[in-house]
């Protein structure tokens, strides 16, 4: 058994360096390697071996857990460009989708006081849901170009995808909350 | 996480919330985002013909530093001059409300959103 760690997820994986992933193909090749590498094979095995199979694995759960959601593949697919995040200092300035943001919180803020509050936070997240497919059209096609300005497009792209994960996160959330209370 | 008094204080009695219409021409509006917390600034500046900041207000979706940053800032930009309101760094901010080093950004998305607030104003005296 010897993995090259080294090696990008897709390549482990063994599927194409692309934004958009074939999942079944994934999941199968995922529980594939998860058979070569199981601690429950080594259990005999030296003490090196057995610690070796442990970072394997580890490492091919980190690879599904990124390749699996689409704004990580995205931002991985761009830390392979070269592209650096900085999140902690990141921020964005991009007036319209900001104020487009701060009208869909102030909607979600209002959602208790509207007649039907389920209907009203379920209107929200389907207008999340539409401009994420939008957004992830865009970025889709930024990652497929390779062009390097379009990275930079790619980059900012991510970071209003992730606002509007955010965003969906808490929509969700306060309509769990609406839904216990019925 | 424990937030010092001076957030909890800004947080229970935000200063200066509220909206200017953002196309009045002695308006300068700036919004800022951060994208990992998802939290939404906008911070907005009333302007005097001498080029004083006479009023400022904010809306801020986030944190309670966030939201403390902001508020801070308001009052700390009334009464200066265009110019030495963009001297304000974020680091005062962040000293003055205590803030913890996961939550300078914070006081960064408030320095940010004054300087945009300001570059939005003079964009529109130059028009």
């Amino acid at each position: 058994m010897s993995f090259d760690l080294s090696s990008d997820f897709f390549h482990l994986f063994g599927i194409p360096v692309s934004f958009s992933v074939d999942t079944g193909a994934l999941m199968q090749r995922y529980r594939e390697l998860q058979q070569v590498v199981h601690p429950d094979r080594f259990a005999s095995s030296s003490e090196q071996e057995r610690r070796l199979s442990l970072q394997y694995a580890t490492h091919i759960n980190e690879g599904l857990r990124i390749l699996k959601d689409p704004l990580e593949r995205a931002r991985y697919m761009l830390e392979l460009k070269g592209v650096h995040w900085d999140d902690d200092q990141a921020t964005l300035s991009d007036p319209e989708f900001l104020m487009q943001q701060m009208e869909l919180r102030e909607s979600l803020a209002e959602v208790a006081e509207q007649s039907d509050p389920l209907q009203a936070v379920a209107d929200i997240i389907a207008d999340v849901d539409t401009i994420v497919q939008q957004n992830t059209r865009d970025l889709e096609a930024l990652l497929q170009s390779g062009q390097q300005a379009d990275l930079e497009k790619a980059k900012l792209q991510v970071r209003k995808m992730q606002f509007l994960d955010k965003m969906k996160a808490e929509a969700e959330a306060l309509e769990a909350r609406l839904e216990d209370e019925l | 996480m424990a937030y010092s008094d001076k957030v909890i204080d800004h947080y229970e009695n935000p200063r200066n919330v509220g909206s200017y219409d953002k196309s009045d021409e002695t308006v300068g509006t700036g919004m800022v985002g951060a994208p990992a917390c998802g939290d939404v600034m906008k911070l907005q500046i009333k302007v005097n013909e001498s080029g004083v900041i006479e009023d400022a207000k904010f809306k801020t979706y986030g944190c309670g530093s966030a939201i403390a940053s902001s508020s801070l800032l308001t009052e700390w930009v009334k009464g200066k001059t265009l110019d030495q309101a963009r001297e304000i760094k974020n680091t005062a901010i962040a000293e003055e409300l205590e803030l913890p080093p996961v939550k300078v950004h914070c006081s960064v998305l408030a320095e940010d959103a004054i300087k945009a607030a300001i570059e939005d104003y003079q964009s529109k005296q130059s028009d």
